[in-house]
C-alpha cells in the first residue's frame, strides 16, 4: 500500500505549494470564459504560490513555461485548467515529470468540453471555471506520488479474417518476424476477392494478384493458418491477450490431404445436389467438396448435413477407397479448441452483400433473368457455374441487360450510407458483360462515384465502349407482356428529361455492403463498438481510423466501412504497422488509477469478486485481492465494499471530499 | 424564326415559396432530396406530366413557384402513393402534392377550368353542403364546367350505369348535414398551415 | 363474434352497388354481423385533401367519432375511405395540437345519440378501421370460409388486383410490395389464382379516369392487356373506384390495344359469394358492364 506524501518544504505551514494555469486554447475557452478573472481568483486559493494565463498551455512554450516555474518556485502540485484530459492529461504529466516532480502530482481541469463549449452566458461560465478550479487545487494536495506500470508487449499477433485484409496484415507482420495466427470462419482464405473475376480500374484478374499472396501465407513459417475456425474468447488486455479458438471438423487430417480430389469424383453422388455456397447457389456440389479450385488450404471438406455417412451411417464410403493410401478422411473428427496467447490483434473481417430479397419489387428470386452484383461475378468468372459463358438460368443468352444501382444504399429504408464500390464494379461488369455477349448495356445510376485512382479513366473507357447510362433509379421490375420471358425497367431518364420503358433479359442487381450479420457478437468478444451503419468502430475517423478503443485491437478492410481493394490493403498495412509500432515499444505503461485492498479492514465477505467485469479481484488466505496489472480502475468495487476497505488511487476519499467541496464552496 | 431563351435570374426566384416549401415536411427534409429519380420512375403518370416530381423537387426548392403551381404535375398525381413508398430519403412526397395543390387553389394559380381543379370543387360542394357526395350530380357538374362535349364519348359508361342500376339520382345526404357544414365552417377558420406528415 | 360496423363511403351507394350488395350478402352467409354507421359523412377522398386540409381531417374525424362507440371495428371496404380513415387516426394520434383542434371544434357544432338523448361529439381516436379482406382472412378465418364453400370457382383464372391504397402508404394487414390476403381468399374460394399477374398494386388512375380520360386509358390498358395476355378470365378487385375504371372503358382499351377486351372485373366479394353458394343476384353480378355468364359458364364447364 502506497505511503502518504512525503512532506516537502512546502507553503511553510506543512501544504504543498501549487502552480495553477488557465488556458484561452485560442478562443476557444476565452471568448466564454473570462480567463483573465480565473487566473485572479486562482491566485487567492490556499496552497497556490502562482497561478498564470496563457494562450496555449499545450504547446511547447506552454510547456517549458511550467517546467520553469517547478524550478524557479519550488511548485510541488500543479493544476492545468484547459481541455479534456483525454487530450492533453498525458502532455502535462509528462511535461511535469520532466520538470521533477511526480507526474501525478498533476490535476486537469476541463474547462473547455465541460465549460465554455457548453455554455454561453460568460458570467456564469467563469464563475463554473473557479469552482471548478477551487475544486482541483483542494483536491491536488492528496495526491500521492504514484508510479506507472509497466507490462511487455507479447509479439504474437492474432488476425481474425482471412480475406485481402487479413492476408496482407498477417503478411507484413510475418515478415518483420512477427509470429501470426490468422484464424478464418470459412474453409478457405481469400474472402470475397477469391470470388471476383477481374478488378477495377485495372482488369487484374483477382485469382492471378491473390492466389500468390494466399500461397506466400500458406509457405510463410511464421503464419499459422486456421481454417474453419472462429474465435469464441478473449480475455485480458494490451499486450497480454488469452484468445480461444474454436475449431469446427472438416473430417479430413489436413496434414494427410494432398487436395488431389479424387474423392469427390469417387463420391456415391454422380452429381451435386446441394446449392454450391461459393457460387451462391448458380451451381450445385457434392457432400464432399472444395470451395473452390486454389484454395488455401487445399483441402476438401466433407459436409455432415449432406453427407450419406451422416445421416444414415450406411455409406460405400467410395471416398476413404481412393484415399486409400492417404488416409485422410476421418468421419470421427470433433470440434477442438487452441488457446493462445498474443499481444495485438487485427480484426478483418470483412463484409455481407445486401440481400436483395429484402427489396422485392425489383424481382430477385422471382424472376430468372435478376441476379446480384456478385452472382454476376461468379458467372462471368471462368472457374464459376457456367465456365464464364454469360447464360441465364433459363438456357437464353442475354440481348439486352440493365444493372440497377443503389440496391440496399443510399437509402433510408434499407442504409442511409453510400457503399462506395457499386458505381464502380457495375461499370466494371458492364464492361466484362459487353466483352462477352455483345448485349445492350444500360447502366440506371443515380450519381457516378468514382473518385479513386485511375476511376474516372476507368469510367471514361466503359463510357467510350458504347454502355448507356441513364441518371435515374428503377423503381420495380415487372415481367413483359406475352411471355417474353424478358423484364420491364422503367426509370425516368432525368437528364432527357422524359421516362423510359427498356426490356431487358437479365437485370444486375448493384447490391451494397453491409456488416457481417454476426458483427454485433464479435464487437462484444473483442470489446470494441459497432457504430455508423453497424461496422466496427474506429477510435478517429480522420486520425486514427485503424485503432479501436480498446489498446491492442486494430481493424482493417471492409469491417471498418464499405471500401474497395486499394484502400482495404493500405489499412491492412497500416494496422499492422499499428501492432508493429505496439510490439516493438516492447512494454505498455498501465495507469496506476487502480483499485487496492487495505487487508486489515477487509472482512473476506466476498462482495467485491463478482461485481469486477475485468476479473481482476480474487481471493487469497480470506481477503479479497486486486490484481493491479488487470485492474481498469472502474470503481465499481471500491463503492460495493462494505466495510470501504477497497480504495482507488488518484480517487482517494479525501481527494473527492475535497474536490466535491470545492465545487460546492460558493454555495 | 425566333427562340425562347432558357434563361432564369435570381430576380425569377420566390424565396418565400422556396422557404415554404422546404418547411413543408419539417427537419430540412425535402433539402435531403438526392435527386434519383425513382419518384417520376415509379409515378404511373410522370409520362403525361409537364414534368415529373423529381424535377418539381427541384424547382420547388429553388422557388420557381410559376413554373410548379402553374404546370399539370400537380393536378395528374392520383395519390397512388408509389412514390412515397419507393422513395429512398422518406420523403412524402404525395403529401407534398397535396399541399401544392391547395396553395394553387388558395392563390388562385391553379390552371382554369382545370378538370382536376372543377372535380374538387364540385367533390368539396357537394360534401359542405350535403355530407355526402352523389356520382351523378359530380360528373354532372364536372361535364358542365369543363366543356360537355369532352364527355360526349363517356355516353356509354353512362348509359351502362343506368341500365345496371348502379347510377343514383337522389341526392345522397345525411341526417345532421347543418352540424357538418359548421364543423367545417369552424376548422377553417382555424387558419394555419397544420404541417404535412 | 360481436360483429362489425359498416362504412360504405359515398361510391358504395352508386356505381358500387355491387360492392355492397356482395359484401352484406357474404357476411350474412358467414353469420357475421356489419350494421350500417348511423349517419355517415363522406370521407373527403382524395379530392378534399387538394382544397383544405384541416376541413379534410374534421370531416374524416366525424366518422371516426361517431363509430367509436359502439367499441366495435369498422369495416370500409372502399379503398380511398379506408386509407382516408387510417391517415386520419394516425395523423391525430401523432399530433396534439391537430387532435384537440379538431375535437374542440367537433364538441361545439356536432353530435351524437347516446340513448338518452343527443350529446357532444368526443373523439378518442380509438376505433380500428378494417377493410373487409383484413377481417375475411385474419378475423374470420379461411378455415371458417372454406368450410361453407358449397361450390368451388374451380377452373376460373382469376387475378387479384389490390389497387394502391390498401399497401401504400400503410400496409397494416399485408405486405407492401407483395400482398397475399386477396390471393389467399380466392384460393380458398377455389379460383385459380394468377399468381403471375405482376400489376397487383399498380394504379388505376383512379379520378383521373373522369378528368383526364386519354391518361386514365392508358393506365387501364396496362393493367388489361397483361391480364388478357395471361389468359386471365377474371379480375378481382377491392375499390370502386379500380372496379369502375378496369370495367367500364373497355371499349377504348380495346382501340388501344388492338385487342378484344371483355374482361369481367368482379369485387373479390362477388366471388366469394358465388363460392359459397349466394344467389348471383344479391350479389349484384348482373349489374356488371361485361357479361359474366360466359365466363361462369366456362367454370361450369371444367367443374
Amino acid at each position: 500500500m502506497p505511503e502518504p506524501a512525503a512532506r516537502t518544504s512546502g507553503n511553510g505551514n506543512g501544504t504543498p505549494r501549487i502552480g495553477v494555469y488557465v488556458c484561452h486554447c485560442g478562443t476557444n475557452i476565452a471568448s466564454t470564459i473570462d480567463v483573465a478573472a480565473a487566473q485572479r481568483a486562482a491566485e487567492s486559493l490556499p496552497g497556490v504560490v502562482l497561478s498564470r494565463e496563457y494562450k496555449y498551455m499545450c504547446s511547447d512554450p506552454g510547456q517549458e513555461m511550467i517546467k520553469d516555474d517547478i524550478r524557479d518556485h519550488g511548485l510541488e502540485r500543479v493544476v492545468v485548467a484547459s481541455c479534456s484530459p483525454c487530450l492533453h492529461e498525458e502532455t502535462f504529466r509528462t511535461a511535469i515529470a520532466d520538470g521533477g516532480i511526480n507526474p501525478y502530482f498533476f490535476q486537469m481541469v476541463n474547462i473547455r468540453e465541460h465549460d465554455s463549449w457548453v455554455h454561453k452566458d460568460m458570467a456564469a461560465a467563469t464563475a463554473k471555471a473557479n469552482d471548478l478550479i477551487r475544486a482541483a487545487v483542494r483536491r491536488v494536495r492528496f495526491h500521492q506520488p504514484l508510479e506507472a506500470r509497466r507490462v511487455p508487449i507479447d509479439p504474437k499477433v492474432l488476425v481474425l479474417g482471412g480475406g485481402i485484409a487479413g492476408i496482407h496484415a498477417a503478411l507484413t507482420l510475418a515478415n518483420a518476424g512477427k509470429q501470426v495466427y490468422l484464424v478464418e470462419r470459412e474453409p478457405s482464405i481469400g474472402g470475397h476477392m477469391a470470388m471476383f473475376d477481374k478488378t477495377f480500374p485495372t482488369l487484374d484478374c483477382a485469382a492471378c494478384i491473390l492466389t500468390p499472396k494466399m500461397t506466400q501465407v500458406r509457405n510463410h513459417p511464421n503464419i499459422t493458418i486456421w481454417t474453419m475456425s472462429d474465435v469464441v474468447e478473449v480475455d485480458g488486455f494490451v499486450g497480454n491477450y488469452k484468445v480461444k479458438v474454436k475449431h469446427r471438423p472438416r473430417y479430413i487430417l489436413e496434414e494427410a490431404c494432398v487436395g488431389c480430389l479424387e474423392c469427390i469424383d469417387a463420391c456415391v453422388f454422380r452429381r451435386g445436389k446441394t446449392p454450391d455456397e461459393f457460387n451462391l447457389g448458380l451451381s450445385k456440389r457434392k457432400p464432399i467438396y472444395i470451395p473452390f479450385p486454389q484454395a488455401v488450404p487445399q483441402v476438401v471438406l466433407i459436409d455432415p448435413d449432406t453427407c450419406i455417412e451422416f445421416r444414415t451411417g450406411k455409406c460405400k464410403k467410395t471416398c476413404i477407397e481412393v484415399c486409400a493410401d492417404r488416409n485422410a478422411i476421418d468421419f470421427t473428427q470433433t470440434e477442438t479448441f487452441d488457446e493462445v496467447e498474443v499481444g495485438s490483434i487485427v480484426v478483418a473481417t470483412g463484409f455481407k452483400a445486401f440481400d436483395a430479397g429484402r427489396l422485392p419489387q425489383y424481382g430477385y428470386g422471382r424472376y430468372d433473368g435478376v441476379y446480384t452484383a456478385l452472382e454476376v461475378e461468379r458467372l462471368v468468372n471462368a472457374s464459376g457455374p457456367t465456365e464464364g459463358k454469360i447464360v441465364l438460368r433459363d438456357g437464353r443468352e442475354p440481348e439486352r441487360i440493365g444493372i440497377i444501382h443503389c440496391i440496399g444504399s443510399r437509402d433510408k429504408n434499407t442504409n442511409v450510407y453510400c457503399s462506395r464500390v457499386c458505381c464502380m464494379y457495375s461499370l466494371k461488369l458492364a464492361h466484362l458483360l459487353q466483352e462477352k455477349t455483345n448485349a445492350e448495356i444500360y447502366e440506371f445510376y443515380i450519381d457516378m462515384r468514382t473518385a479513386g485512382k485511375g476511376f474516372e479513366e476507368f469510367m471514361l473507357r466503359v463510357k467510350s465502349e458504347g454502355v448507356h447510362m441513364i441518371r435515374g433509379k428503377v423503381s420495380d421490375v415487372y415481367p413483359e407482356a406475352g411471355g417474353t420471358g424478358r423484364v420491364v425497367l422503367q426509370a425516368e431518364d432525368s437528364l432527357a428529361g422524359m421516362v423510359r420503358k427498356i426490356p431487358v433479359d437479365m437485370v444486375v442487381l448493384a447490391t451494397g455492403l453491409e456488416p457481417q450479420p454476426d458483427a454485433e457478437d464479435v464487437r462484444r468478444i473483442f470489446n470494441i463498438t459497432c457504430a455508423g451503419g453497424g461496422f466496427f468502430m474506429e477510435r478517429h475517423p480522420k486520425l486514427a481510423p485503424v485503432s479501436t478503443f480498446t489498446d491492442g485491437v486494430f481493424l482493417a478492410g471492409a469491417c471498418q466501412a464499405p471500401k474497395d481493394i486499394p484502400d482495404t490493403v493500405a489499412q491492412a498495412g497500416a494496422a499492422a504497422a499499428e501492432a508493429l509500432a505496439l510490439i516493438d515499444h516492447g512494454y505498455i505503461e498501465l495507469e496506476p488509477n487502480t483499485a487496492y485492498v487495505v487487508a486489515e479492514e477487509c472482512s473476506g465477505c466476498k462482495t467485491c469478486l463478482g461485481l469486477c467485469p475485468f476479473s481482476a479481484i480474487t481471493r487469497v488466505d480470506g481477503k479479497a485481492q486486486i490484481n493491479p496489472v488487470l485492474c481498469k480502475g472502474c470503481g465499481t468495487c471500491v463503492a460495493a465494499c462494505p466495510s470501504g476497505a477497497i480504495k482507488q488511487n488518484l480517487f482517494e476519499d479525501e481527494e473527492i471530499y475535497e474536490e466535491i467541496m470545492g465545487v460546492l464552496a460558493h454555495v | 424564326m425566333a427562340t425562347e431563351p432558357m434563361i432564369r435570374t435570381e430576380a425569377d426566384r420566390d424565396p418565400e415559396f422556396a422557404d415554404w416549401f422546404t418547411d413543408l415536411v419539417g427537419e430540412e427534409k425535402l433539402r435531403e432530396c438526392i435527386h434519383c429519380g425513382i419518384c417520376t420512375g415509379s409515378c404511373p403518370l410522370a409520362s403525361h406530366m409537364d414534368f415529373g416530381p423529381r424535377k418539381l423537387m427541384h424547382l420547388a426548392r429553388q422557388g420557381f413557384s410559376a413554373d410548379v403551381l402553374g404546370s399539370n404535375t400537380i393536378w395528374l398525381c392520383t395519390s397512388c402513393y408509389a412514390c412515397t413508398v419507393a422513395c429512398p430519403e422518406q420523403i412524402p412526397v404525395t403529401d407534398v402534392m397535396y399541399a401544392l395543390k391547395r396553395r394553387a387553389i388558395e392563390g388562385g394559380q391553379a390552371p382554369r377550368k382545370h378538370p382536376v381543379v372543377n372535380l374538387a370543387k364540385g367533390f368539396t360542394g357537394q360534401v359542405h353542403r350535403r355530407g355526402r357526395m352523389t356520382e351523378a350530380y359530380l360528373i354532372a357538374g364536372l361535364a358542365l364546367r369543363s366543356g360537355v362535349l369532352r364527355y360526349v364519348g363517356m355516353a356509354g359508361v353512362g348509359w351502362n350505369s343506368v341500365r345496371t342500376g348502379r347510377i343514383s339520382l337522389l341526392h345522397d345526404q345525411i341526417e345532421r348535414k347543418e352540424e357538418l357544414r359548421n364543423l367545417l365552417d369552424a376548422v377553417e377558420q382555424h387558419g394555419g398551415e397544420v404541417a404535412v406528415r | 363474434m360481436s360483429g362489425y360496423d359498416y362504412y360504405p363511403g359515398c361510391s358504395l351507394k352508386g356505381t358500387g352497388k355491387p360492392y355492397e350488395e356482395s359484401l352484406l350478402a357474404v357476411f350474412e352467409s358467414l353469420g357475421v354481423a356489419l350494421d350500417e354507421l348511423d349517419d355517415w359523412n363522406c370521407c373527403g377522398a382524395t379530392a378534399y385533401m387538394a382544397v383544405d386540409e384541416m376541413q379534410a381531417v374534421a370531416l374524416a374525424s366525424r366518422n371516426l367519432a361517431l363509430a367509436e362507440k359502439s367499441g366495435r371495428d369498422l369495416v370500409a371496404p372502399c379503398n380511398a375511405c379506408w386509407l382516408v380513415l387510417n391517415k386520419t387516426l394516425g395523423r391525430l394520434e401523432g399530433d396534439v395540437d391537430l387532435r384537440d383542434a379538431i375535437c374542440a371544434a367537433m364538441a361545439a357544432t356536432c353530435t351524437t345519440l347516446n340513448g338518452e338523448g343527443r350529446r357532444p361529439l368526443t373523439l378518442e381516436g380509438s376505433v380500428a378501421v378494417r377493410h373487409p379482406l383484413d377481417v375475411l382472412v385474419n378475423d374470420i378465418g379461411l378455415e371458417t370460409i372454406e368450410e361453407k364453400v358449397v361450390s368451388p370457382l374451380e377452373g376460373l383464372r382469376v387475378a387479384p388486383y389490390y389497387g394502391c391504397q390498401i399497401v401504400r402508404p400503410l400496409a397494416p394487414f399485408d405486405d407492401q410490395h407483395d400482398p397475399q390476403t386477396m390471393d389467399r381468399l380466392l384460393a380458398a374460394a377455389g379460383c385459380e389464382v394468377a399468381a403471375d399477374y405482376p400489376f397487383k398494386t399498380r394504379c388505376c388512375g383512379a379520378s383521373q379516369m373522369m378528368t383526364m380520360p386519354d391518361v386514365g386509358i392508358d393506365l387501364v390498358s396496362l393493367l388489361i392487356e397483361d391480364a388478357i395476355a395471361r389468359d386471365i378470365d377474371v379480375i378481382a378487385v377491392a375499390c370502386p373506384l379500380c372496379q369502375f375504371n378496369l370495367e367500364g372503358y373497355q371499349g377504348k382499351v380495346a382501340k388501344r390495344i388492338g385487342k378484344e377486351a371483355k374482361l369481367p372485373i368482379l369485387y373479390f366479394t362477388q366471388l366469394l359469394g358465388l363460392a359459397l353458394g349466394i344467389e348471383p343476384k344479391r350479389l349484384g353480378i348482373q349489374r356488371s358492364f361485361v357479361p359474366v355468364a360466359p365466363v361462369l359458364e366456362r367454370r361450369a364447364a371444367h367443374a
